[in-house]
């Protein structure tokens, strides 16, 4: 501090000390606690309770957790979940990547191609989700035909306990992969260009180009798109819901299917609300596991 | 529990159809209903939570004529099944529903609708002659109605609006082609549609559903015949028996080298849309899904649709059965204008358009028998026949109890799993076992 303040700034500042600022605040504390942190408290609050909908409800602790504990059904998803994930993060990126390197070259028509590819990531997850229902059909669907055509026999998609993954992965990977490839084009076209030159001079072939100053320099941006992704994935509902439900039999129940299914069609508030919570700390689990690995990438970005 | 109801004879169908007169269309409304006096709530308005299907449009459809004729404004919601089976529980169990009528399904919420004493008594308002429409009969219910809407103190608090029967509908073609007349027992149906299946020509001998929780009904029109109750009396299950588990067998063998590939993840639409391409033979579903058959933009087999009553089991005759009514919501201000509703809806007016249109089947034995109802059904005479055969063998398709939700969800998963290769036997013991705590703790 310089010099000593004048009373009469003195004074103002000690109206600010003492809360003349406030209201300019409340609003932003108000939603945040009745938007964000009461439902959360709420939720912790209801996963102590034995709560049926349309009975009473009653104090049990920790009852719900245990139950968990010993549930089959809720490993099963855990696992089921994680596969999810990890495939529908993985294959939007690559494919993003790929598709980013594309259009990151100068074509006719670039503009007017890349607007199309963007737009599977506009439409409705539900109205997607009816169409590739269709598309899924054994005997009906054009999924099939287009695999007669090359001689390859029918396969059954989503109505397969062994195949409704990979293909709900599928349209997952369908309607991400362009949300992947803005990031990286964005990263692409922010790169400098010396590197390249250099490399140029060096006389590095296009792969060598790609293998050594591209791919290292997108990192950052790789990550960011797979944290994106990951948690989107991660919470994935609506098109595992609308084409299958979770079926056949459970194959493809994720912890939000599950979650929904013991809370909304059980009507069993208490049990959904104790998987709604331990849901809740492996998103922010994974979510702290990849902010990691963006910090560990953040300096390849200071060189660049 | 499972419940038989008395049997209809034809002759009975005619005394009351008889009786119940002629007379459909809107004109008949005011003449019939006279000596109640529709007025009294003019000006009242009313909510009304629907599940969005073909009752339900055919009330909207004609909302007007009741505002017309009452004076009573209407807000009409029809929301998709699974959606408003949720939205009323949760709008019930906090104590001040949104709405004043609600449309509930009896064989998923009969018993947890009567837990929680959502819905008012109907007596009071059926004891005053001024509101009451004596067109109205409580009797005038099929006996599975009737027991779809009293509770075990007798007491009346809803009024049924539409059953379910399962019946199977079968391609007259393929049967013909094959020379086979259709099958009078189980056995003889898994024996025609053995035959009837040629995966080489893409056709198949029957289909249904194989999709977890839809997949139920299927099953208990094989137990209904196997003289399986899946609960019994004082909860026993019964669900590991001999009777049970030959049921499962049918099922599995029928659904994994009969069917279609790829029916473990079927539902009705997929199973509708082996049918109306004319590659299965059988479908077994409810008697609410004719309409697209019978329609040429839709369908490849118009006028080809055999309608069958489910054949003879080893040890019943039973045609699984379904329905859904309308009740008023105990915490109502408006019960009396809400009871008019519900009266107008039941109207035979209504009730009939529902079985012309094939949208639905009424509870009300009069509308069924009447010969001036029927002649305006747009469906084939096989598929009314079917509707009277189904009723005179209509045992409930699903357990009564509280957790009938769960009861589906386990058991379907149980059945998906038979489909994949796994062991009914095994199957069935795990879905019990799963399924017994959850029964005893919704009724302790």
């Amino acid at each position: 501090m310089v010099g000593r303040p004048a009373g009469g700034s003195r004074r103002r500042r000690l109206n600010w000390h003492s809360g003349g600022y406030m209201p300019f605040i409340w609003p932003a504390l108000l939603i945040t606690l009745a938007v964000i942190v009461f439902p959360w408290v709420f939720t912790g609050w209801m996963s102590l309770q034995n709560w049926q909908v349309g009975a009473e409800r009653s104090f049990i602790g920790l009852a719900n957790y245990a139950r968990l504990f010993s549930d089959e059904r809720f490993f099963e998803a855990t696992g089921r979940t994680l596969l999810y994930t990890f495939l529908s993060v993985l294959l939007p990126l690559i494919f993003g990547t790929i598709a980013a390197l594309v259009f990151h070259e100068e074509f006719p028509l670039r503009g007017f191609l890349r607007g199309i590819v963007v737009m599977p990531m506009m439409a409705t997850p539900v109205a997607i989700a009816l169409v590739w229902t269709m598309m899924f059909h054994p005997q009906l669907g054009i999924l099939n035909y287009l695999l007669s055509l090359l001689g390859i026999p029918p396969q059954l998609w989503v109505f397969d306990p062994g195949t409704v993954i990979p293909s709900l992965v599928l349209v997952e990977t369908w309607q991400w992969t362009p949300l992947v490839m803005l990031v990286v084009l964005g990263g692409l076209a922010s790169l400098p260009s010396e590197p390249y030159e250099s490399a140029l001079i060096d006389g590095a072939t296009w792969f060598q180009r790609l293998r050594f100053i591209t791919l290292p320099m997108i990192v950052p941006f790789l990550v960011v798109a797979a944290f994106l992704r990951g948690v989107d994935a991660l919470k994935s509902f609506d098109i595992i819901f609308a084409i299958t439900q979770g079926g056949p039999g459970t194959a493809s129940e994720t912890i939000n299917i599950y979650l929904y299914l013991q809370a909304f069609s059980f009507n069993d508030m208490g049990y959904g609300s104790a998987i709604a919570v331990i849901f809740m700390v492996l998103v922010v689990a994974l979510t702290l596991i990849l902010l990691w690995l963006r910090g560990c990438t953040g300096w390849r970005e200071a060189q660049g | 529990m499972i419940r038989s109801f008395g049997r209809t004879t034809r002759r009975q169908f005619l005394v009351t159809g008889v009786a119940a007169g002629a007379g459909v269309g809107m004109p008949f409304v005011r003449r019939a209903l006279a000596a109640t006096n529709w007025r009294k709530f003019d000006g009242t308005s009313i909510e009304v939570s629907m599940i969005k299907s073909p009752r339900g449009d055919i009330i909207q459809k004609n909302l007007k004529a009741f505002e017309d004729l009452t004076g009573i404004e209407v807000g009409l919601e029809q929301v998709p099944e699974q959606q408003q089976r949720q939205k009323s529980v949760v709008e019930f169990s906090s104590g001040r529903p949104s709405f004043d009528v609600c449309h509930l399904s009896y064989h998923v919420q009969k018993r947890l609708f009567e837990k929680g004493r959502w819905l008012a008594d109907l007596k009071p308002f059926l004891d005053d002659p001024e509101l009451r429409d004596p067109n109205l009969d409580p009797e005038d219910f099929s006996a599975a109605g009737k027991a779809y809407a009293t509770n075990e103190q007798g007491e009346l608090r809803s009024l049924p609006i539409s059953v379910d029967y399962w019946i199977i509908y079968w391609n007259k073609d393929l049967f013909q082609k094959a020379g086979l007349e259709f099958p009078q027992t189980f056995d003889a149906l898994i024996a025609a549609a053995e035959k009837l299946t040629d995966p080489a020509t893409g056709t198949y001998g029957f289909v249904a559903r194989g999709m977890k929780n839809a997949n139920l009904p299927v099953w208990a029109s094989f137990l209904l015949g196997y003289g399986v109750e899946p609960v019994g009396p004082g909860l026993q299950l019964n669900t590991t028996s001999e009777g049970a588990l030959a049921a499962t067998r049918m099922y599995q063998h029928l659904l994994t080298k009969t069917a279609p590939p790829g029916t473990i993840g079927f539902n009705w639409n997929e199973c509708q849309a082996a049918f109306l391409q004319g590659k299965a033979a059988m479908w077994l579903d409810g008697v609410g899904f004719a309409p697209p058959l019978e329609d040429p933009t839709k369908s490849r087999v118009v006028g080809k649709v055999g309608y069958a009553v489910m054949p003879k089991g080893p040890q019943a005759h039973a045609s699984a059965t379904f329905g859904d009514g309308l009740g008023i919501a105990d915490a109502s201000q408006n019960k009396e204008a809400a009871f008019l509703f519900l009266q107008w809806a039941l109207s035979k007016p209504l009730q009939a358009q529902l079985l012309q249109t094939g949208s639905g089947v009424p509870f009300r034995k009069s509308v069924l028998a009447d010969q001036t109802v029927r002649q305006g059904v747009k469906m084939p005479a096989a598929w009314v026949d079917s509707v009277i055969g189904s009723a005179e063998v209509s045992k409930f398709g699903l357990p009564v109890v509280v957790p009938v939700t769960e009861f589906r969800d386990i058991f379907g998963i149980a059945l998906t799993n038979t489909l994949s290769g796994a062991d009914p036997k095994d199957e069935l013991q795990k879905a019990t076992d799963q399924f017994r705590p959850i029964l005893e703790k919704s009724e302790a």
